[in-house]
């Protein structure tokens, strides 16, 4: 019996021949990552630890991302926290506001997570860097305390669902359709506790953004991570971004999967998660047939969709247009090379004259942090992953979840729209 | 070891963001973390909490975000263990991590109703629904866990060792 992807990564880390599905592993680790609001409890957990210090300064990663800049004294605590301990421990990689970013655009962007990577973060959608061929998953603040003080970390490997995509995408269809329609297929615990492994001929074309954003969301299936082949482009992307060497695994032939899902990309249509999960789909021409649903706020960001890819889509729709009026449409760049790179082609521009606002790299209202939180009853079309109860604000608030051209569409009409449409 | 209370009962996916909203993420003190639990899905949860209670739920209970504040904000309220059909695996790996019990159990959890009464047993991982006069049969919890439980911690267990 052959082994996946994810556990060739995992056998290799724990230094074995071979894994199967279920069993408990101990892995060496090339990196581990908090941010501001999971690492001040790792670094308390850490400090109870009878530990000397880190394991490697260089493979420990901490992006204040969430609250940042400080919203309020105990965010600032917290970031204090953070800031003193990489002090302390001279962490390489820590960054600190004007060179931060949301952390899953941020590390690929560095070049810090590669292809055969094994990679823990406390935060869920670490899962990101599948999309690298990478093993990354995501975890609490006491697996993140143990990981930096030993560099290792227990595992049970996980058996495997596997995604084929084929054909090419439909016009207007981004990474977001695809893992929101497959979301939608299997639901919220429909990869519980399995890797996500994503083959066949549409991988070629899917850009690495696409990647990326189907990645981050395994979480939001149940899944332990979401990955990758390595081709051509991710072999391009790494050459781009990294100097560190990397390893490229390939599932066995005969690796066992627990169930297989063909999706043909050219016979997807924009679909939106309705409130109050992510598996709540609609096709966009189920939407039309419904009432118009009016929203109060558009956002255009986050770890899922907040890189240049979308803030491109979005540019194009809004290009010319103004957002409905009484929208608030907030634009939030992924990372500081973004901002700056979608300043150079105009996109910001394109963003102010249209009506929206653009905001420094933050989670923010993605989590309900700030930068735009909601009100009673307010209902939100955005570009974030995840729609539960009170995410985004008040408990009786609605948050839809759509790739960023329904998005940048739906703030210029005020109701939830498809591309097609403005 | 044992636990025994009072059930608090929910549904399906109860997720990280409505057992700890992240508008109260600026803090990581338990007890302040404690003073929210639930908060989003059951207003009431805090005033009626008695230490000893117990939280059961149907499938994927703690999906969403890997914040350990929802384990260690569910602990610090009183809670002595949840019971769900399934768990999502970060919040069951923050779980044992942090020494709170958790056991997956479908038939219990179909055969417990709100303000039930309550007893488990760790060693065997027999739970008990005294009111009913029911009981189901949890996987029982192995010895390190059980001492990761009595270390209230995971970090505490490996510092005992």
């Amino acid at each position: 019996m052959g082994m996946t992807m994810t556990q060739k990564i995992l056998a290799e880390a724990a230094g074995l021949e071979k894994v199967e599905a279920g069993q408990l592993i101990e892995a060496n680790l090339d990196l581990v990552l908090g941010n501001d609001i999971t690492s001040p409890v790792a670094i308390k957990e850490m400090e109870k630890f009878n530990a000397k210090g880190v394991f490697d300064k260089d493979k420990i990663a901490l992006v204040p991302d969430h609250f940042v800049p400080n919203k309020d004294i105990k965010s600032a605590e917290h970031c204090k926290c953070v800031r003193e301990f990489a002090r302390r421990n001279e962490i390489t990689n820590y960054f600190e506001v004007g060179e931060m970013g949301i952390e899953h655009a941020l590390l690929p962007e560095k070049g810090l997570t590669v292809a055969g990577d094994v990679i823990i973060g406390a935060d869920s959608h670490t899962c990101t860097y599948g999309a690298l061929g990478a093993f990354s998953t995501g975890v609490g603040s006491t697996d993140m305390a143990a990981g930096m003080a030993t560099g290792k970390a227990w595992f049970k490997v996980p058996g495997a669902i596997r995604f084929v995509l084929t054909g090419k995408k439909a016009p207007h269809i981004s990474g977001k359709d695809i893992i929101l329609h497959i979301i939608g297929m299997i639901g919220v615990d429909g990869a519980l506790y399995k890797s996500m492994e994503f083959v066949g001929d549409g991988i070629a074309d899917l850009t690495m953004d696409d990647r990326f954003t189907i990645a981050n969301m395994a979480i939001e299936a149940g899944g332990k991570n979401g990955i990758f082949p390595v081709d051509d482009l991710a072999k391009a992307y790494m050459a781009e971004h990294s100097t560190r060497s990397y390893k490229i695994f390939e599932a066995d032939e005969d690796a066992v999967y627990d169930a297989e899902y063909v999706i043909d990309l050219s016979a997807l249509r924009p679909t939106v998660a309705f409130p109050h999960l992510p598996e709540n789909t609609h096709t966009i021409d189920e939407i039309k047939a419904m009432d118009p649903i009016k929203i109060d706020q558009v956002v255009i960001g986050s770890c899922t969709n907040g890189r240049l890819d979308d803030l491109r889509i979005a540019a194009k729709i809004l290009e010319g247009k103004h957002v409905a009026k009484g929208m608030r449409c907030i634009v939030i760049p992924a990372t500081q090379a973004i901002y700056l790179q979608a300043m150079e082609e105009g996109l910001l521009k394109i963003f102010l004259q249209a009506g929206a606002i653009v905001s420094t790299p933050t989670c923010g209202p993605c989590l309900g942090g700030y930068m735009g939180i909601l009100a009673e009853g307010e209902r939100c079309v955005s570009t974030t992953n995840r729609n539960f109860v009170g995410r985004m604000g008040h408990i009786t608030s609605e948050i839809y979840l759509a790739s960023p051209a329904v998005a940048a569409a739906s703030a210029i009409t005020g109701i939830i729209s498809g591309p097609e449409e403005v | 070891m044992n636990a025994k209370g009072i059930v608090f009962k929910y549904g399906d996916n109860v997720d990280t963001d409505v057992i700890i909203p992240a508008r109260y993420l600026n803090s990581s003190d338990p007890a302040e973390l404690a003073a929210h639990c639930m908060e989003d899905i059951d207003r009431d949860f805090v005033k009626k909490v008695k230490k000893g209670d117990i939280i059961v739920a149907d499938k994927n209970f703690g999906c969403g975000s890997s914040r350990e504040h929802a384990p260690i904000a569910i602990k610090a309220a009183g809670v002595s263990c949840v019971i769900a059909e399934t768990f999502a695996r970060i919040f069951y790996r923050n779980a044992i991590n942090i020494g709170l019990p958790i056991i997956e159990c479908p038939e219990a959890s179909r055969g417990i109703e709100a303000g039930d009464e309550v007893e488990i047993n760790f060693d065997t991982g027999v739970i008990t629904n005294v009111t009913k006069g029911t009981s189901f049969q949890g996987q029982a919890f192995p010895e390190f866990m059980q001492k990761i439980i009595a270390s209230e911690g995971l970090i505490n267990y490996i510092n005992n060792k």
